[in-house]
């Protein structure tokens, strides 16, 4: 109990599940901004999202966390509309918006009846080119995101555990500063980096329009043309290179103590491919592979030598998601059970890692994933704005609306030879970090 | 079978123009007797269902808090001739998902599961509930998963102020305590506690069943009646009233974390009140409609004190409350607070203004049918308006109640409900300039 997903043997197959497929459409302004429309017409809602292929791991040095500042600062006042009025509207209209920053990108939202979306069209493309911030909201929204850090990471122990464990892992690359940033550069941001950032990055060539829901394309298409339409390209858009991580030759091993811990744990990550273009099959067999190690406290590995064979864990698990510019991590983690040290629960972590490297993967957990893989096609369809998340995240991270279309069948396709190949690349402890999380020193032992 | 059919259209009327959208809601009782809600949506094949059972953890017998919560955690982990592990392989080879859960009121199920393999998945939905092994192994290892967050709540600045809210407002009720228990009350919970919450919190009559999906409402009933068909008539009497017997005040719980949490509140209003409309846009205002609140302006917007500012209405079974929370750096929780009442005050005394009232009732009747845009939400939305009593015209009429609420209601009722005497702020941190007090 009290973990959500899980795999194994399949009696059944799923059949074709083809003719149920995301209606998506896309195409690309003059100006060069992207746009995908989702269609789902069973409710009169529609979801509108502009996202910006920037996000903290494109910030200038020292300057951490402005990516985000800057999200908040994008609801204060414009040329036309005053501090707050934008969510006011949207209210007004019965919608509701927010917006969210990652390391790839940054993306802003609302939802609102369908009839409304000229409406959200006209404001976002407004605080696309026209926000007029002054010193006092500067301020003021930097006391909030202190805040916002506060109550994120600073009083929560395994936050700041994943933010050193990070820091370690990238020993190049800006994934390895947190999205919110660091407090002490946070408390420095000013006018001029938020505008800087702005300036630089908030124009159309570097934006992706995901309309979904009760909309047409070709009505999207005439509502885009008319309000993002006349915004210029941004000419000095830099090429989104960033620095490349050196080749990974030393273990690091860390040990984060905090009093607020109540469960010590060991986790490790590995650095690990992300989805590219057109060359998605490493990540698809590092799918498998998360799943087979850690998917489900009662059938995976873990799950049955850790839990169930032995009391070794009382939680555990394994976690990849390839959607990421560059290249990201491949996690395990295991929470001793009762009695059961660290250094123990990690042995046969270690143990069940090799033990799974050298055994034949059985054909039913293959076939049981990949129902699983399949089904979950099924259920997206479920959630429009889960849907428009999958296409705007992917289109900031490297991929094209084919990649995307092509990721369940190239799931499909992987075979247990891929799985062992990229297990053997990724389960490398020169390229990992593992950390231990504990109350107190006599805990790391 | 006897078919009741609600036919309904959804009218949104924002500023004007009118969106438009049908969801017809079924209404259907099952040939076994169980109140069924269905909406047909075919276009996706697959079904989302959920169950909801009266009483909940609140059935907990004495010295045995946390057995409904360790029992409902426990289903999931093996019945019939399936021993855990086996029963999970066959839920995932049909990719189907269920959860089980519990919270003071009730006991809830909800499901997924494709079209194609409908029968195998409600099959094994109605082994999990009817014929849980309960197997000692599982029993030793859920327990200690449980007994792992009770002991992280136990750290967790914001459990550790609503424990101590709930408790001091609740006694010795069920309300009191957190359902999961203690460290003490599970350890000590035994097979035969396991199988006693079993059988008392799974009640067949005090059933409430809503289903979403590729399903007609003939298949529906048929599958709603096999799932809980051998589950029990009746139960143990489900629980009574309670008052709220917290006193306005401040009290400080020292805990060494660099930003303080607030949990504040006094009494609330019945779900039933005819006056609840009014309480219910006026908490949207006060502070439950997130960025445009009143809270939100003041603390956040205005003077950067917190990230979030919220105030909730909660009306359980038996007891109404008006809640809140905010978090700030311990140098800054102080000010907070100071002006979260102020504002308390300020709203009792002079009330809301006509803008404000517009305003709210066009972003609560605007966002309201937004709601319904899945199959799982709308399974979701209509078993809480099952909870609650209400019928299913109610989502055709509930705009209407909205748009009733005049601004003399509301202020009146603000003037009732808002009490800045009564306010008790629980802090957890070491927040400066702040102290217990009554």
């Amino acid at each position: 109990m009290f973990k959500p997903f899980a795999v194994l043997t399949t009696l059944w197959a799923i059949s074709s599940t083809a003719s149920f497929a995301q209606d998506v459409t896309s195409f690309t302004l003059d100006n060069g901004m992207d746009v995908v429309v989702i269609e789902d017409h069973r409710a009169p809602v529609v979801v509108h999202m502009v996202w910006y292929r920037s996000g903290s791991a494109d910030e200038p040095v020292g300057a951490s966390g402005v990516a985000h500042f800057l999200e908040h600062l994008l609801f204060k006042a414009t040329d036309t509309l005053e501090s707050g009025e934008f969510s006011e509207t949207v209210a007004a209209n019965g919608g509701s918006d927010n917006a969210f920053t990652n390391y790839d990108y940054t993306a802003y939202f609302q939802r609102v009846a369908a009839d409304r979306l000229p409406l959200m069209m006209q404001m976002e493309a407004d605080r696309m080119n026209n926000l007029r911030l002054t010193q006092e909201d500067i301020e003021t929204e930097r006391q909030v995101i202190l805040e916002e850090r506060n109550q994120r990471t600073e009083n929560n122990p395994s936050a700041l555990a994943r933010e050193q464990f990070s820091a370690a892992q990238f020993m190049n690359h800006r994934y390895g500063v947190p999205v919110i940033g660091w407090k002490h550069e946070m408390e420095e941001l000013s006018l001029e980096d938020a505008l800087g950032f702005y300036d630089l990055y908030y124009s159309p060539n570097n934006a992706i329009l995901v309309v979904a829901g009760d909309v047409k394309p070709e009505e999207v298409r005439a509502l885009a043309e008319t309000y993002y339409g006349p915004i210029p390209a941004e000419e000095h858009l830099p090429e989104r290179i960033r620095p490349a991580e050196p080749p990974q030759k030393a273990e690091r091993r860390m040990t984060y103590v905090d009093p607020r811990v109540s469960q010590p744990y060991v986790t490790r990550s590995y650095l690990a491919p992300e989805r590219d273009s057109g060359a998605q099959q490493d990540a698809a067999a590092l799918v498998y592979l998360a799943e087979l190690l850690g998917g489900s406290p009662f059938t995976s590995v873990f799950g049955t030598k850790l839990q169930f064979e032995t009391n070794t864990a009382l939680f555990s698990g394994a976690g990849y998601s390839g959607l990421s510019l560059d290249d990201t991590t491949f996690s395990v983690y295991v929470a001793p059970a009762q009695g059961v040290s660290l250094s123990e629960a990690e042995a046969a972590m270690d143990k069940a890692i090799a033990e799974f490297l050298e055994s034949e993967i059985p054909d039913d957990r293959m076939e049981a994933i990949r129902t699983q893989l399949r089904a979950s096609e099924v259920y997206a369809l479920d959630n429009v704005q889960g849907l428009a998340n999958l296409y705007g995240q992917a289109l900031t991270q490297g991929l094209t609306v084919e990649d995307v279309k092509a990721w369940p069948e190239i799931l499909q396709q992987i075979t247990k030879d891929d799985i062992k190949r990229v297990a053997g690349q990724v389960l490398d402890k020169k390229q990992a970090v593992t950390g231990w999380v504990v109350a107190t020193e006599e805990d790391a032992k | 079978m006897n078919l009741v059919r609600f036919i309904w259209a959804l009218v949104l009327s924002v500023t004007g123009t009118a969106a438009l959208a049908a969801i017809e809601i079924q209404e259907i009782t099952t040939p076994s007797g169980i109140d069924l809600w269905l909406v047909e949506e075919h276009s996706i094949p697959f079904v989302a269902l959920d169950i909801h059972f009266d009483g909940g953890s609140s059935l907990d017998l004495d010295g045995k808090r946390g057995a409904t919560n360790l029992m409902m955690g426990l289903i999931e982990e093996g019945a019939g001739e399936l021993d855990a592990q086996a029963f999970q392989a066959a839920r995932e080879s049909l990719a189907a998902s269920f959860s089980f859960s519990s919270y003071d009121d009730g006991a809830s199920v909800s499901a997924k599961f494709l079209t194609e393999n409908q029968d195998d998945a409600v099959a094994l939905l109605t082994l999990a509930l009817a014929k849980p092994r309960f197997d000692q192994e599982a029993i030793d290892r859920v327990k200690g998963q449980v007994i792992a967050g009770i002991a992280s709540d136990a750290k967790n600045p914001n459990r550790i102020a609503g424990d101590w809210f709930y408790s001091a407002a609740f006694g010795d009720h069920p309300y009191g305590s957190d359902q999961s228990g203690t460290v003490e009350s599970v350890t000590a919970l035994t097979r035969d506690d396991i199988i006693e919450a079993h059988r008392n919190a799974l009640v067949k009559t005090r059933a409430k069943v809503s289903v979403v999906g590729d399903i007609t409402p003939e298949a529906a009933a048929e599958l709603v009646d096999r799932i809980l068909a051998d589950l029990p008539e009746s139960g143990p009497e489900l629980i009574g009233d309670v008052g709220f017997g917290l006193e306005g005040g401040i009290t400080v719980i020292d805990y060494d974390t660099p930003q303080a949490v607030a949990l504040f509140g006094h009494k609330g209003i019945k779900r039933e009140d005819e006056d609840f409309f009014a309480a219910f846009i006026l908490n949207s205002i006060l502070g439950g409609s997130g960025r445009q609140s009143v809270l939100m302006d003041e603390v956040r917007e205005k003077r950067g004190l917190t990230y979030g500012v919220y105030t909730y209405l909660v009306a359980k079974d038996h007891a109404e409350m008006i809640l809140g929370s905010v978090a700030s750096a311990n140098e800054r929780i102080a000010e907070a607070i100071d002006v979260i009442k102020a504002e308390w005050a300020r709203i009792a005394s002079e009330g809301i203004t006509q803008e404000q009232l517009d305003e709210a009732k066009t972003y609560l009747t605007g966002e309201y049918p937004l709601r319904f845009d899945g199959n799982a939400e709308i399974s979701s939305i209509m078993i809480g308006l099952q909870v609650q009593g209400l019928k299913p015209s109610y989502v055709v009429n509930r705009n209407d109640y909205i748009n009733a609420v005049t601004l003399e209601d509301i202020n009146r009722v603000a003037a009732e409900l808002l009490d800045p005497d009564a306010l008790h702020f629980t802090v957890v941190g070491k927040p400066v300039g702040l102290e217990t007090a009554q």
